[in-house]
């Protein structure tokens, strides 16, 4: 394993740099605000990052996909996130397409993975029910029905729901909530009788829903994996969205510190450019070593995907625990060194802070994942 | 066969043959490291064979030329035989100033004849060198120094007081920053100079820190007589040498490439902590205190993450530059926060400075803890480091 990137991986850089910033401006995400379509995502400019290849890069080429893995996935998570980009990357691509692909079945990973792949099925991933995230606290109900099964139950924090056609929804078939075992995982289609899908528009612009489960129908072809054991499935899926998540947030990391050290640069108080006081300067480079901690056990952490680390659950924690702690520093420095024109909606480190507060509680807070690296190293 | 791979077979049958069996192997007999110089004294016979035969073979410091004492080898080549050397649990012992920061300074300042007299020295172990660089006045503002040397004839005659002078009082030789013009701007006054401590008018007298006895000194010049030729580069130009040699310090004190192994038999930071709560297996009860732990372990997993991803960009022909100092910064404090942690875990027993019955480990614990506040002070304090951070990394004005 080497935590560099290869010539090809550069290349990859390069063209996502470019299409991000050809494609994507950050005042998309002040407009977002005043949409009527609050809730959903854009779908063309979807459709050009599946042109481009992005949602196939980690699946086999057998479903339609690349044949890559997460260190390439994660290159284009975080070009994306340099600038704050809203897709269905995380929620199609990594965590309903991973579930497929670990769980399913052939014939429903031929069926649907390369739909994800091709753009022509949007997925989102039905997993979290109360504030936290707690992946056994989970209630959704899956009971037997006549041939077949019901689902009841409430979802919130959907990330992209409410542009999804088909949704995977986390379910427990047996025990009680907090218990591994008896958790299950399903297929629903979003049109289906029976789902309700409130959409909402969170802080930094990122499309949500909560999404009400009342007697729905699933048939036994939609269960994905073994019933009731979906535990050891999820906590890879888990791990790899956390990883994932953590590329993008590096790239809004990164972003969100080059602008504040430009303008360190630039602006001029009392006679000087800022950046000659140390009480900014030393701050800066404490922050610039953050960084590139981040940088560094991001890249450790997708290559852990890729070579099937049996250490993914430590790894993965420590990934998002320090991209999340760094993410927040780049917020609150990044506003209190651009000083009054960074709290106004104007600039753009404010959006940064936003979606760091985002991202921070998506899939566990540092203090979830501190908690899971103990109990993972047995402690 | 590649070239590489003949000398794999080379180097693995010089080991079969040289290598005493005493020295190899979990068992071996190696002390971790020798200082070397000449109050050194080895008493076991096979190590003094094996480091004969280390010395003669040049693979002290195999990545040296072979005409001043090293092996010659690539840089290819010597991993091949660090890779055949920890196959049989061997190593060569001899780690010093000498090694890690002067000699890099001289093969790229010293002139050949001062390269072919002290870099063989270095090689062998004969001599051991100290640091002569912070002074009393000049710590953070190095370059402030005041230690006078005035030319008299061919030699130059040097007054002042030097502090921190690592293991001055058993060293052989220090090599100093001296003012040479005190009327220039303070860096272009300076010049780099080997002094023998020996001479007439050199003493040492160690220091004590809070953590009791240490290495440091401090080091007394009393018009001590100095030869013209144990300058290193230009007069006036010690300043460039002086850089150079910090670098390498900085990538020593940050466990870079060329780092001695060091042992560590002590209990994890998770077993005191269990012995301390008396909690051999399961969850931790201080529920504090595991979160603690875990966040030094994860600070740990990123800070090797970090040091493995400049090793690779090193190996793919990309050096190590300024980012040096962001190592030294982040493991010094690192360091500190888990020996401060480990201390605090000992408890009562931390607190017992000597005494007949408490924990063998917390007497050292304790020490070490101390000893650590001067981890973000020696070597330049992480004021120092984030300076260089922002000056040469992020190039904010000055």
């Amino acid at each position: 394993m080497t935590l560099i990137l290869s010539e090809e991986q550069e290349l990859l850089k390069d063209s996502a740099k470019s299409f991000v910033d050809d494609q994507w401006q950050l005042n998309q995400l002040r407009a977002n605000r005043a949409s009527p379509k609050t809730g959903t995502i854009d779908t063309g400019l979807w459709q050009q990052m599946v042109e481009l290849g992005w949602a196939a890069i980690p699946f086999p080429e057998e479903f339609g996909g690349l044949g890559l893995g997460y260190a390439e996935l994660g290159i284009v998570m975080e070009e994306s996130g340099r600038k704050l980009l809203i897709s269905p990357l995380l929620s199609s691509v990594v965590l309903s397409g991973s579930t497929i692909e670990l769980a399913g079945n052939n014939d429903q990973k031929a069926e649907h993975l390369p739909k994800i792949c091709d753009g022509s099925g949007l997925y989102a991933m039905a997993y979290q029910e109360t504030s936290r995230h707690e992946p056994e606290n989970v209630h959704a109900a899956l009971t037997k029905s006549e041939g077949g099964y019901q689902l009841n139950g409430h979802k919130q924090l959907v990330i992209n729901g409410g542009s999804a056609n088909h949704l995977v929804v986390v379910c427990r078939s047996s025990g009680d909530a907090g218990d591994r075992d008896g958790l299950s995982l399903v297929l629903v289609d979003s049109k289906a009788a029976g789902v309700s899908i409130a959409n909402n528009l969170l802080l930094d612009s990122t499309p949500s829903a909560n999404i009400t489960f009342r007697d729905v129908t699933i048939s036994p072809e939609d269960i994905l994996g073994e019933i009731g054991n979906a535990a050891e499935v999820l906590d890879e899926v888990y791990a790899r969205a956390a990883i994932a998540l953590s590329a993008d947030m590096l790239g809004g990391i990164q972003s969100a510190f080059d602008m504040t050290l430009e303008y360190l640069k630039v602006r001029e108080q009392f006679g000087a450019k800022i950046g000659t006081f140390q009480g900014l300067k030393h701050r800066a480079g404490r922050w610039f070593c953050e960084v590139e901690l981040s940088r560094a056990i991001v890249l450790k952490a997708l290559r852990s995907i890729d070579s099937g680390s049996g250490d993914l659950a430590r790894v993965s924690s420590a990934c998002k625990a320090r991209c999340t702690a760094t993410y927040q520093l780049s917020g609150k420095e990044g506003i209190q060194m651009h000083g009054g024109i960074g709290v106004t909606d104007e600039h753009d480190i404010g959006l940064y802070f936003k979606r760091a507060r985002v991202t921070e509680i998506l899939l566990g807070d540092a203090s979830f994942h501190t908690d899971q690296f103990a109990t993972a190293s047995n402690y | 066969m590649s070239d590489l791979e003949t000398f794999r077979q080379e180097a693995r049958s010089w080991l079969k043959e040289n290598c005493p069996a005493s020295c190899q192997g979990d068992d071996n007999i190696l002390p971790d490291i020798l200082w070397g110089g000449r109050r050194q004294k080895i008493d076991e016979p096979d190590v003094q064979l094996w480091m004969d035969r280390l010395v003669a073979q040049g693979w002290t410091i195999p990545g040296w030329p072979k005409e001043y004492g090293g092996g010659g080898l690539s840089a290819e080549e010597s991993k091949v035989l660090a890779e055949e050397m920890s196959a049989i649990k061997t190593h060569s012992p001899l780690y010093s100033f000498g090694i890690s920061m002067l000699g890099p300074a001289l093969l790229e300042y010293a002139t050949e004849e001062q390269k072919r007299e002290h870099l063989p020295k270095i090689a062998s172990g004969e001599i051991r060198w100290c640091q002569g660089y912070s002074e009393p006045s000049s710590g953070s503002d190095l370059a402030s120094l005041q230690c006078k040397a005035v030319k008299d004839g061919d030699d130059y005659v040097v007054t002042g007081q030097k502090v921190w002078t690592s293991t001055a009082d058993v060293s052989d030789w220090i090599f100093c920053l001296v003012r040479t013009d005190p009327d220039a701007p303070k860096h272009e006054g300076i010049s780099f100079l080997l002094i023998d401590m020996e001479s007439e008018g050199v003493t040492a007298r160690p220091i004590v820190l809070l953590s009791g006895a240490s290495p440091f000194c401090e080091t007394f010049f009393d018009g001590v007589r100095v030869p013209v030729a144990n300058r290193i580069f230009e007069e006036n130009k010690g300043w460039s040498v002086a850089k150079a040699l910090l670098l390498h310090e900085r990538t020593m004190l940050a466990g870079g490439p060329g780092r001695a192994p060091v042992s560590d038999e002590r209990r994890t930071l998770l077993e005191v902590a269990r012995d301390s709560m008396n909690a051999p297996t399961g969850p931790l009860p201080d529920k504090a205190v595991r979160a603690e732990i875990a966040q030094t372990e994860m600070d740990q997993m990123c800070y090797a993450a970090t040091l493995q991803k400049v090793q690779d960009a090193a190996k793919a022909g990309k050096g190590m530059g300024p980012e040096g100092s962001m190592f030294k910064l982040y493991l010094s404090e690192l360091g500190q926060r888990s020996a401060d942690l480990r201390q605090r875990l000992n408890g009562a027993d931390g607190l017992i400075w000597e005494g007949d019955e408490f924990h063998p480990e917390a007497k050292e614990t304790t020490r070490e803890w101390l000893y650590s506040r001067a981890s973000t002070i020696l070597g330049g304090t992480s004021e120092i480091q984030l300076n260089i951070i922002t000056k040469r990394v992020l190039g904010l004005p000055e």
